[in-house]
């Protein structure tokens, strides 16, 4: 095996020397009643080109882009990533490396990881962004708990046109907790309405998205403006962060908590995961945040290093008084999102943003034009919801097998909205792409 | 005489990003911009981020530079006492980056990604194999996700039983993310004392154990690196009380092929493939955490399951006892593929031996360092050994000052300072993945710290030298935090 560099002459001389009289003889402390009665039944070990083989085989009945055009987003995201990007995060001392405990021979995460803060920071207008999360749900769920923490109180509103599978994550953490979820409706312009928060004064929390699960833009601030009054904390989600290239981010419209999926930062979608969940709060709640955190200082010779940092709140310390149980951060998702933010730029990130802006506005113009309907009036980014004629679903199948995925139906999400689907359009799909779906949804 | 690791060589300095850059540079090769530009609504929109502009050479340098000032499993050997820091395979990063996989949707329709859904029922099937247990979830995004699944599933059941509990028996050689885990269901931890012997006895459950206790969490082998001997009296007398049994599964990698969750008593269990599976840790994550239970708890584990019907694999959310959801998707996809592949090319009888070897390794340390490193527990150990600075402290040389010191010897230092019932812990866990030639190497670098100890204890005191940095002052990190630039 080539994992395993023992010989039989190390295995003896190991086990003189560790005094034992053979390989089962060093397992003699498992009473008998734990132990396995038969040997594994796995299949017979693959040769390397076996397994090329095998896994060939899989990922051949998987529709993956380019192969099939897919408009789908929901949270995660088609776009280019640059060779320089997954090159530089193939780096072994990235990938094999484990948390940057003894900061001395660790700089190089804990420098990338702090520069991830910075950019994570910037890019939501937020004053402290934590090292990363497992997801964009589970950084949603993680951010109510910490405001029910920070005022006391154990109601939150969410509302409903946050993804839907982030506020079920939100229900599996909230539910053993005691904690009351309140859900707000959206409207016809396909935004919540910040006059539809009721009691804001018992409220931990008031959770909008932005960009939301439609595409439609919300206007946090005004969220922020109204709670803020009662004492309650405004949590900011979002599931597509290029939007802050174009559009207003949480932090500027007074988010308190900005929260969500980084995954559309040069992260593969990779059937769900792994993602990145984005954290960020006010400084003064920093103490209060789940998750790792990198700080500057300086070493023994007074030169500039990183370490981890603040870990008081953390559960090796902390134990059952943690402000999270997390010990992970996606630290190499983070490094991906990083290197993706650096080669984009600000100047290039505003570019690509408009650019996603304008694909998407371009097959809206389309799709009116053919006579589809768009129920949502509110601006969007790069998805948003298109209500197709009864029996559109046939057309669905028949592009399924012309390899065009034409975005998610959205009746099981929102019984409300059958007929109706949720339509993505980034860099990656050329007019010629966007012309043949406007042409096709309509034939 | 031997040649040992650590030197020292030209790494080069740099600044942040946002230090270096022109405005007006691009990493990035923009795509072709085939549409109009659009306005979008003014009250909407801002200025964009203030991030540096790099061109795609700045970006390549800084990232290359930083990576030099990383130690990695692939630099050398990291003895990190239950990390589990083995080799990560490199056909596996091959398959995880399959352009089939890595380029899938995960709401796709189930006609048009079976193979990703063959793939994760099969490794379910591959993961109860292995750990004796009945169902699995691929769900839980990292060991400590899979811990909270796990405490979901218990207050999931005992409320289905119609008597939510309040209490859970946690020992003291657990690790931290137990009862932090514990607690986000609202049990409070109920902490018990490992016996002289460095494993719970069965009396210390029983007196702790009763009907507001939801059951025990139990990382076995522990934390010591001792296998929990009693661990079924313990299980027979939770069950008794109506409570179950939660296995930390993150030392797994000891008793592969050997032990059987099932016949221990173990409800739930999860997995961490980052460590017995050998998933890189990426500097801190991305990690899976499976969750394994027995068949009685399987109507709890979180949805979507996947599902052979009519011939082809779909998602299937029909279980209404369900605990619900842990991530937006169906877990780490990318780790799943890795683990699956790991397990695939090994095959039970190297699985097996993956176990035993670690055991040798571990065992063989911990023989030929004692006397020179205090070993509280002298037990046959795991996959790991607890060693502490007991015998160094008359020289005014602490675990920190040895841990520092192996790292100008050119290998990353043990676990420190935990497991916390031995003070000044230093926890060692080769992996099996370490030759002889390596480990003896290290054997005798941490002989010779021990003699500087002795001899020139200022050595230690000043360790690291040989580093991109001195001792970083964290004190002052915490005081004063500066988290961003």
């Amino acid at each position: 095996m080539r994992y395993l560099p023992h010989t039989p002459e190390d295995i003896a001389e190991m086990l003189k020397a560790a005094g034992a009289e053979s390989l089962d003889g060093l397992f003699a402390g498992i009473p008998p009643e734990c132990r396995r009665s038969a040997p594994m039944v796995l299949p017979n070990p693959l040769t390397e080109w076996e397994l090329n083989a095998h896994i060939d085989r899989l990922a051949g009945r998987m529709a993956a882009t380019p192969d099939y055009k897919v408009f789908v987003g929901a949270g995660s995201y088609e776009h280019f990533i640059p060779a320089s990007v997954g090159f530089l995060t193939s780096r072994s001392e990235f990938v094999t490396s484990y948390t940057p405990y003894q900061p001395e021979m660790s700089q190089g995460t804990l420098q990338a990881i702090f520069e991830y803060q910075t950019l994570a920071a910037r890019l939501l207008g937020m004053e402290v962004a934590n090292a990363s999360m497992y997801d964009g749900a589970s950084a949603l769920a993680e951010a109510l708990l910490m405001a029910a923490r920070i005022t006391r109180r154990s109601k939150v509103a969410v509302s409903q046109a946050i993804h839907p599978l982030y506020r079920r994550v939100v229900d599996t953490y909230l539910k053993p907790t005691g904690i009351e979820v309140r859900e707000m409706p959206f409207g016809s312009s396909g935004t919540t309405d910040p006059a539809a928060i009721e009691d804001p004064d018992q409220l931990a929390a008031v959770a909008v998205q932005s960009p939301n699960f439609f595409g439609c833009v919300e206007e946090v601030a005004s969220f922020a403006d109204r709670v803020h009054a009662a004492g309650a904390l405004c949590v900011a989600a979002f599931s597509e962060p290029l939007a802050f290239g174009l559009f207003r981010n949480p932090g500027i419209q007074g988010a308190d908590i900005a929260c969500g999926e980084g995954q559309s930062l040069g992260i593969p979608r990779s059937f769900g995961g792994p993602g990145l969940g984005m954290f960020a709060a006010k400084m003064q709640y920093v103490r209060n945040m789940p998750g790792r955190l990198v700080g500057e200082t300086r070493d023994k010779e007074d030169r500039r290093g990183f370490v981890l940092t603040l870990s008081t709140r953390e559960q090796h310390i902390r134990r059952e008084k943690a402000t999270s149980n997390i010990c992970t951060n996606n630290s190499l998702c983070a490094l991906t999102a990083a290197v993706y933010m650096a080669s984009l730029g600000g100047t290039g990130l505003r570019e690509l943003a408009q650019l996603n802006f304008d694909k998407a506005e371009y097959l809206k113009g389309k799709l009116r034009a053919a006579g589809i309907s768009l129920p949502f009036s509110a601006a969007t980014f790069n998805e948003f919801v298109a209500a197709f004629p009864d029996g559109f679903d046939a057309t669905y199948r028949r592009l399924i097998a012309k390899k065009i995925v034409a975005g998610l139906p959205l009746g099981a999400f929102y019984p409300g909205l059958k007929n109706h689907y949720l339509l993505c359009v980034t860099e990656t799909m050329s007019k010629d792409d966007l012309d043949t779906l406007a042409r096709e949804v309509t034939s | 005489m031997t040649e040992f690791l650590g030197t020292t060589g030209l790494v080069l300095n740099e600044p942040l990003l946002w230090e270096k850059g022109r405005r007006g540079r691009c990493g990035f090769s923009l795509p072709r911009r085939d549409v109009e530009r659009c306005l979008a609504p003014a009250a909407l929109t801002a200025e964009g981020p203030d991030f540096p502009d790099l061109s795609e050479v700045d970006v390549v340098r800084h990232y290359i530079r930083l990576s030099t000032w990383n130690f990695s499993v692939d630099t050398g050997m990291y003895p990190l006492g239950s990390c589990t820091m083995k080799y990560n395979p490199k056909t596996n990063e091959r398959q995880a980056s399959h352009p089939g996989f890595a380029g899938a949707h995960p709401l796709l329709p189930s006609d048009l990604c079976q193979g990703a859904l063959e793939l994760m029922a099969a490794l379910e099937c591959l993961l109860a194999e292995i750990t004796g247990l009945d169902a699995v979830t691929l769900q839980p995004g990292a060991g400590a996700h899979g811990e909270l699944a796990g405490m979901l599933i218990f207050h999931a059941y005992h409320r289905h039983k119609g008597g939510a509990r309040s209490k859970i028996i946690v020992p003291d050689t657990a690790h931290g993310t137990n009862p932090a885990s514990a607690s986000l269901c609202g049990y409070t931890s109920i902490p018990i004392a490992s016996n002289e012997k460095g494993v719970l006895s069965p009396e210390a459950v029983a007196a702790v154990m009763d009907d507001q206790t939801c059951g025990i969490m139990v990382t076995n082998p522990n934390t010591l690196g001792l296998f929990e001997e009693n661990i079924k009296a313990i299980a027979d007398i939770v069950h008794a009380k109506g409570g179950l049994v939660y296995c930390d599964g993150a030392n797994m990698n000891a008793v592969l092929g050997m032990a059987h969750m099932g016949n221990m008593g173990v409800d739930v269990l999860h997995l961490n493939l980052h460590k017995t599976f050998s998933t890189p840790h990426g500097g801190g994550g991305p990690g899976a955490g499976p969750v394994c239970v027995a068949r009685h708890l399987e109507p709890f584990l979180p949805v979507p399951r996947v599902k052979f019907v009519d011939d082809r694999y779909m998602l299937s959310e029909d279980f209404p006892l369900s605990i619900g959801k842990l991530q937006a998707f169906w877990g780490n996809t990318a780790n799943l593929i890795r683990a699956y592949s790991y397990i695939l090319t090994l095959g039970a009888e190297d699985l097996k031996q993956v176990s035993q070897l670690a055991v040798l390794n571990a065992r063989y340390i911990k023989e030929r360092l004692k006397g020179t490193f205090h070993l509280p527990y002298d037990r046959p150990c795991m996959h790991e050994c607890v060693f502490s600075d007991k015998l160094q402290q008359a020289y005014k040389v602490s675990t920190l000052d040895i841990a520092k010191r192996l790292m100008d010897y050119g290998f990353h230092p043990p676990t420190i300072y935990f497991p916390l019932v031995v003070p000044g812990a230093i926890m060692i866990e080769p992996t099996e993945t370490e030759s002889k030639e390596t480990i003896d190497v290290f054997i005798d670098s941490m002989k010779a710290i021990a003699a500087e100890a002795r001899d020139n204890p200022e050595v230690l005191h000043q360790a690291p030298t040989r580093c991109k940095r001195r001792r970083l002052d964290e004190t002052a990190a915490a005081r004063k935090p500066c988290l961003r630039g």
